[in-house]
């Protein structure tokens, strides 16, 4: 089995981002950057496979700007065999992300595409499904346990009423939900041997895909403060309080 | 201008979030409710009575919310519809970005307020930033967050029109497991109490549980709860779980992850009870109750049955 994982380069998800002044968006200059976390799983995932001895190969994909490449190296630095870099300046969104991604799954014809089931910056939780629906392979989404039976894959997922397993047959799509691994940390050594993998970069508009935007960010805002609170003394108080808001509940 | 939306359900019965997305896309034209399922009949007639609905689809023969199977069908009534929306839950964040892909749209997801027929919010970065933008797509496919809109009242009578589907799926169900609770549907209950992993196991965390029965709450989990063991993980509220909007929000022993407080940000009260005063959690909550969450709830459980609240 060959796999294909497709990896964000996002803000950091311990930093606490800051809405710029005029409205345009997040600041992202001097912000560290890191892989985003479900995607982290994602590679977690196709590795395990290599070596459970059920895939051969991983490839690592990115869309982003140059910098990029650092999320592709600290994928190879996990396990991943090689990389590519679809280099794309400014906002790219997640169906021409999707495009992207389908015409390299037409060059690599890998038979399985991991992805992480959203990115932690745009929130988004497309691509995945958006790839599966191009392709018009069969997508499970939002993974917590991924087993390989025979040339189908056996996932479960994480459900509004707890956890369905469904069965899809290869080639297929899948997105990594936080508990299907704990992503290992790759040490020095597998961090200098990634140095040494081939990593392609490639320009993203010569795919043949339109990276115009279908909307328009009109603005970005902080989301409206909340007033400060107060302290009660005890339990008794606290009692009295939640009685009478629920009263006041009852009674709308 | 004519609105599409997927009906929610669950075990035969239509889910609250329905009314809800319908009352939030009531003023971008009629609404059609489309109700797919094994049989659609029942809960066809639920979503007949919701009010502002003009007609419903049903559409039998589909027992798992297959996303190939739901995309051919949505793709094939899409033609009469500038919105097809869904609740931003499991099954239409499955979906909408697969039909949107079939479609060739750009999807706009996790709504949180409607400005016009191509003008909407939605929260990014956990919900540390809104977003507001517009499309100049011909058509919109929506995900609506149900716990921002208020539900649509009862009392319609829409006609119901049964339409046929091509049920085949390359999703084969395999099996399930649900969370048995008698407990409200967490993502669209008025009052949820939280715990977080300061319970220490999951027997611990029973405490939670009683106090939510007391008060006739649903109960929610941080995601660090639901990782050790201790909650189920469809109890999860945060980014990555589940996003509730409950008029009144008691969060115990939580001390207010950025992950969890993203899930939480649309609650209009909350109450805090920690040990910590310098926890997140506490600068955020309109009340406060510094104290060991051991003593403090069935303290509080049994105070409140006192007062005679069960609902």
């Amino acid at each position: 089995m060959k796999i294909l994982v497709a990896v964000k380069r996002v803000v950091d998800h311990n930093v606490r981002i800051r809405v710029r002044a005029d409205g345009t968006g997040v600041e992202t200059e001097n912000v560290r950057m890191s892989m985003n976390p479900f995607c982290r799983h994602a590679v977690e995932a196709a590795v395990r496979l290599v070596e459970a001895g059920a895939a051969t190969e991983v490839v690592v994909v990115s869309v982003g700007p140059r910098q990029a490449n650092d999320v592709i190296l600290t994928a190879l630095a996990m396990g991943a065999h090689r990389g590519i870099l679809l280099e794309a300046e400014g906002r790219v969104e997640t169906l021409a992300v999707a495009k992207l991604l389908a015409a390299v799954v037409a060059e690599e014809r890998p038979d399985l595409v991991l992805l992480g089931k959203q990115s932690v910056d745009d929130d988004s939780n497309h691509v995945g499904q958006m790839l599966a629906g191009l392709l018009d392979w069969p997508q499970a989404t939002f993974a917590s346990e991924i087993k390989v039976v025979g040339s189908t894959l056996e996932v479960t997922r994480e459900v509004d009423f707890g956890r369905a397993t469904v069965a899809v047959a290869l080639p297929a799509i899948v997105t990594a939900d936080l508990r299907l691994n704990e992503p290992r940390n790759a040490g020095l050594p597998m961090v200098m041997k990634a140095r040494q993998k081939p990593l392609a970069i490639r320009p993203a508009g010569a795919l043949g895909v339109d990276l115009t935007p279908r909307l328009m960010v009109e603005q970005v805002a902080p989301p409206a403060e909340r007033a400060t609170g107060r302290q009660v003394a005890n339990v008794a108080e606290l009692a009295q309080v939640l009685a009478a808001e629920i009263a006041e509940l009852e009674a709308l | 201008m004519a609105v599409l939306v997927l009906a929610e359900h669950d075990q035969g019965v239509l889910a609250a979030a329905t009314a809800r997305v319908v009352a939030a896309v009531a003023a971008l034209g009629p609404v059609d409710v489309l109700v797919v399922a094994a049989d659609a009949a029942a809960i066809s007639l639920e979503a007949s009575r919701i009010a502002g609905v003009s007609k419903v689809l049903a559409a039998s023969g589909l027992a798992h919310a297959s996303s190939d199977a739901l995309t051919n069908l949505l793709a094939g009534v899409a033609e009469g519809y500038t919105h097809i929306v869904a609740a931003a839950a499991a099954v239409g964040r499955d979906v909408i970005p697969r039909l949107a892909a079939r479609l060739d749209l750009m999807p706009v997801t996790d709504i949180v307020a409607i400005h016009g027929p191509a003008r909407f919010d939605r929260p990014i970065y956990a919900g540390n930033a809104i977003e507001t933008v517009s499309s100049s797509q011909s058509r919109q496919l929506l995900t609506v967050r149900a716990s921002a809109f208020r539900p649509a009242a009862g009392g319609g009578t829409a006609p119901i029109e049964n339409i046929a589907m091509e049920a085949s799926t390359r999703q084969a169900f395999v099996g399930e497991a649900r969370t048995q609770s008698e407990l409200p549907e967490l993502s669209t209950a008025q009052i949820v109490v939280g715990g977080g992993v300061s319970f220490g196991s999951a027997e611990a965390f029973a405490l939670v549980e009683a106090l939510a029965r007391t008060i006739g709450a649903a109960v929610g989990a941080t995601r660090a709860a639901v990782d050790a063991g201790y909650a189920p993980n469809d109890w999860q509220v945060g980014q990555t779980g589940k996003i509730i909007a409950p008029d009144l929000y008691i969060a115990i022993g939580i001390s207010g992850a950025l992950q969890h407080l993203a899930g939480i940000q649309g609650a209009k009260k909350i109450i805090a009870i920690n040990s910590d005063p310098d926890a997140p959690i506490m600068k955020i909550a309109d009340i406060a109750l510094i104290g060991d969450l051991f003593t403090v709830v069935p303290a509080l459980t049994a105070e409140l049955e006192k007062l005679g609240l069960k609902r």
